[in-house]
This record gives structure tokens, C-alpha cells and sequence, in this order.
């Protein structure tokens, strides 16, 4: 029974109450044979960062529609830093504005993905980043 | 430094990367487990089964909160092990047992591990013994195992824990459920979650009914202990301290009528008997080569031969191949 699945991790930071989006990429990346650890709303960044580990996770999904990104996505990468889990890759959704991309690709984030991207285009970026992993 | 080492002096992330190598079956996480192994034995296993919405997630959130902030004596380390189902037509799984275990963020005394079932029934994943074992060499105990919540398949959990907490709610099925499912057998403490709720007196009556008629005397060797119904509030904490009493009182039990030993043995025995079969299974397969071990199975499918004049001729093989 050796088999690598991906662990992804998707989590909503911050305070805002919608997790429909979440929700949705959650099941889409389950429907694609990947086990979702779902954490709910309201997580703080040393929640998401606490998680990742315990969860030994290859990905994080955060989902950030409250505009509060350019602070809690830096946290996040520095806490993930902190605990050794550099090589986790962070992927972002939400409602994020063009001009925030490059910085947080900078940053280390993998992907941005706003309202409307198709979840083939989020499994087949995963898949991707994750090509290289041992 | 080995991964085992680093784990038994405390090290979180190798902790996290074996329980990955051992889920995925890796030949490296199993080299790291038959380190440990002389390291475990010594954990509680505290299992928690029952049906979709019984209110498990939150009940092991409100126990795993009560060992850490114990109203007497030192807190304790906590591992909390939550399986969940894998899709059969996908083997994707959605988690989400850490969202109802919020409480328990930010506190270094509790690790708490998602599984997805990936294809095993029973209520467990095939790898939940094996990490249990890891949990129990870095030093967690108790250690709290959430089965799948199907309801009637979750037997394995008794196999595998000391004590079995049965959860139940009102108004999710009547007693015909209860008696239909071989769930009250391996009940070892029955919990009536959500007890604030309309109907919580018809299901305890219910429950200790059920107790009375069949109490299932002799079912683990130890009629001495008659299973309690306890009551909780999952969502504000009633009846948790009782419930945890509870569970002392039974591994007080356990220990005291030597069931413990009993029970840690027959398990050994079950796991020795598993790997002897597999291993064997494999030699015998090597050794009389896969061909006839595909012809043994072309002529019972043409009905030549029934699996038992099957299993016997691939023996003969190999003892022909031995000489």
C-alpha cells in the first residue's frame, strides 16, 4: 500500500465569515484524489502554521476575501519558516488585487487565484508544484 | 540523529514526517517504528465511535481540553488521532475533524493527526495502529482515536483500544439502531452527547434498556465491568470531568483484572499473525515463482481445482523447489 497522496491544508485566516470558496476548492481537490485537511473559519496564522506541521502537509490553501493578505500571508510564510516547513507551497484565493500579486509571489506564495478561476487550473497547478517533491 | 531519535527527545516535525512515512507504508517508516517499538505499550488508547453527528469531534476536543486543564494533578500529553472517510470513486478525502478542535490550537501538549480511511473499513485507516504506536513511543498518553462516523461498522476500534466510548444523541435513530449494530457490544462507557437536547431521557432510558436486556456478560472477559451511560454537553463541557473519571475508573479496571495485559497480548497476537501471513504469503510466492502461482489461479477459475486443492499444490511446489 505505498502510495504518496497530497496533503493540502486549506484554511480561511482572518476574520471574515465566508468559506464558500474554501469550500468549494475543498471538494474540488478531493474529487481530484487529494486528501483536504478543512479547518474552518477564523484560523490565526500560527493556527495555519501549527496545522501544517502536525498535518505534515505538501500544500496550503488559504482563502482571504477580508483584504487583510499583504499582513497575515507574510506571517504565515514566516511562522511556516520558523518551523521548518519551507517547502511547503503556499497557493492563495479570495479577493486579491492584480497589484499584490507580484510582491506575494516574492513573498513565496505559488499561486493567486481570484473569483471565477476554474479549480482544474488549481489541481493542475498543485500537481505541478508539487512534480519535483522526494 | 535517526527519526526515531529525534522523535523520543521531542522533536515535532520528525514526528509529523514518520507519521506520513508510516501511512504511506514506506520501508523507512517501518524501520523507524521497529526502533520504537521498545518505547511503546504505555499510552491509554481511548477510542470514540458512533454515528454522523453524534458530536465526536467536539466530545474528543472537550476531553483532549480536560487532560491538559485537569481540575487535580498534572496536566497530560494528548494525541489525538481523527479518521475520516476516503471517496471510493476518487480516494480524495475532505478532513475536517480539526474544525471542531479549535480549542486545543497553540498548545505544544496536543498533537492531533487527520487521517483519510483510504479504503479500509471498519472505521479506521489500515495505518492507524501503526501510528497510534508512534504517538504512544513519543510520550502521548491518553491517546484519543475518532473513528469514521458510519455507525455500525466501527468494531475495529475495540480491537485496537483499552477503552471504547460509544456516542450516541437524541433524535438521531431509535433503539432498533442500537441493537441492530453490535455498537453497544464494544462499548465499554455509552455517551449520550448533546444532552440538553429534547429526547436525551428517551435515549439514555434507551441505552441502559438495551444494557440490561443483553449486557453482553463475558464479551472481553471482564463481566465485572458493566458498561455507564454518561451524559454530556459536547458544546459547553456538562458531564465531561464525569465522563473522564469514567475512563479512569475503567483503565483502573482494566489493569486491576489484568484485561489490560490480556487485551495488549491478544492484539500483539492479532498483528504477529497479520505480518506472519503477509510475509509468508510473499516467500511462498517468490519461491514457486508467479507463474504458477497465476496458473493455480487460471485452473480454479475453469473450476479445475476449488482454493483449497489450489492453496495445496503451490505448497507441494514449494516444497519440491526446498529439496
Amino acid at each position: 500500500m505505498t502510495e504518496r497522496k497530497i496533503r493540502v491544508l486549506v484554511a480561511k485566516p482572518g476574520l471574515d465569515g465566508h468559506d464558500r470558496g474554501a469550500k468549494v476548492v475543498a471538494r474540488a481537490l478531493r474529487d481530484a484524489g487529494m486528501e483536504v485537511i478543512y479547518t474552518g473559519l477564523r484560523q490565526t496564522p500560527e493556527m495555519i502554521a501549527e496545522a501544517a506541521l502536525q498535518e505534515d502537509v505538501d500544500v496550503i490553501g488559504l482563502s482571504i476575501l477580508s483584504g487583510a493578505h499583504m499582513t497575515l500571508v507574510p506571517h504565515i510564510l514566516d511562522l511556516l519558516r520558523a518551523n521548518g516547513l519551507e517547502h511547503v507551497r503556499v497557493f492563495l484565493g479570495g479577493i486579491i488585487p492584480d497589484q499584490d500579486v507580484p510582491r506575494l509571489k516574492e513573498l513565496g506564495v505559488t499561486g493567486v487565484y481570484g473569483p471565477g478561476a476554474p479549480t482544474e487550473a488549481i489541481v493542475s497547478d498543485i500537481r505541478a508544484a508539487l512534480a519535483d517533491r522526494a | 540523529m535517526s527519526i526515531a531519535e529525534s522523535i523520543l527527545a521531542g522533536d515535532t516535525r520528525s514526528l509529523a514526517r514518520l507519521l506520513t512515512q508510516v501511512e504511506n507504508g514506506l520501508p523507512e517508516g517501518r524501520r523507524s517504528l521497529d526502533e520504537l517499538f521498545p518505547h511503546t505499550g504505555r499510552a491509554h488508547l481511548i477510542g470514540v465511535t458512533g454515528g454522523t453527528g453524534t458530536g465526536k469531534s467536539s466530545l474528543v476536543d472537550r476531553l483532549a481540553l480536560h487532560y491538559r486543564r485537569p481540575p487535580s494533578g498534572e496536566p497530560r500529553r494528548v494525541a489525538v488521532v481523527a479518521v475520516d472517510p476516503s471517496s471510493p470513486f476518487t480516494g480524495g478525502a475532505v478532513l475536517g475533524d480539526r474544525v471542531r478542535m479549535g480549542d486545543l490550537a497553540g498548545d505544544p501538549g496536543v498533537f492531533i493527526r487527520s487521517m483519510a480511511s483510504r479504503g479500509s473499513l471498519g472505521g479506521l485507516a489500515q495505518a492507524t495502529a501503526a501510528v497510534v504506536q508512534v504517538f504512544d513511543a513519543a510520550g502521548f498518553d491518553p491517546i484519543l482515536i475518532e473513528t469514521v462516523g458510519a455507525g455500525q461498522a466501527e468494531v475495529e476500534i475495540a480491537r485496537l483500544a483499552h477503552t471504547t466510548l460509544v456516542v450516541e444523541a437524541p433524535g438521531l435513530g431509535d433503539e432498533v439502531q442500537a441493537i441492530k449494530a453490535g455498537i453497544l457490544e464494544i462499548a465499554d462507557l455509552l455517551v449520550v452527547n448533546k444532552a440538553d437536547l429534547p429526547g436525551a431521557d428517551k435515549t439514555t432510558r434507551a441505552l441502559k434498556g438495551m444494557l440490561g436486556l443483553a449486557h453482553p456478560a463475558g464479551r472481553k472477559a471482564s463481566p465485572a465491568w458493566i458498561p455507564p451511560v454518561l451524559r454530556t454537553v459536547a458544546l459547553d463541557g456538562t458531564g465531561v470531568d464525569e465522563l473522564a473519571e469514567s475512563i479512569d475508573r475503567h483503565a483502573a479496571h482494566l489493569r486491576a483484572s489484568g484485561e489490560w495485559e490480556r487485551r495488549e497480548r491478544l492484539r500483539l497476537e492479532a498483528e504477529l499473525e497479520t505480518r506472519l501471513t503477509a510475509a509468508l504469503s510473499e516467500r511462498l510466492r517468490a519461491r514457486v515463482g508467479e507463474g504458477h502461482y497465476r496458473e493455480a489461479l487460471e485452473r480454479m477459475a475453469r473450476r479445475e481445482v476449488s482454493p483449497a486443492e489450489a492453496v495445496e499444490s503451490l505448497l507441494e511446489r514449494e516444497d519440491a523447489a526446498s529439496i
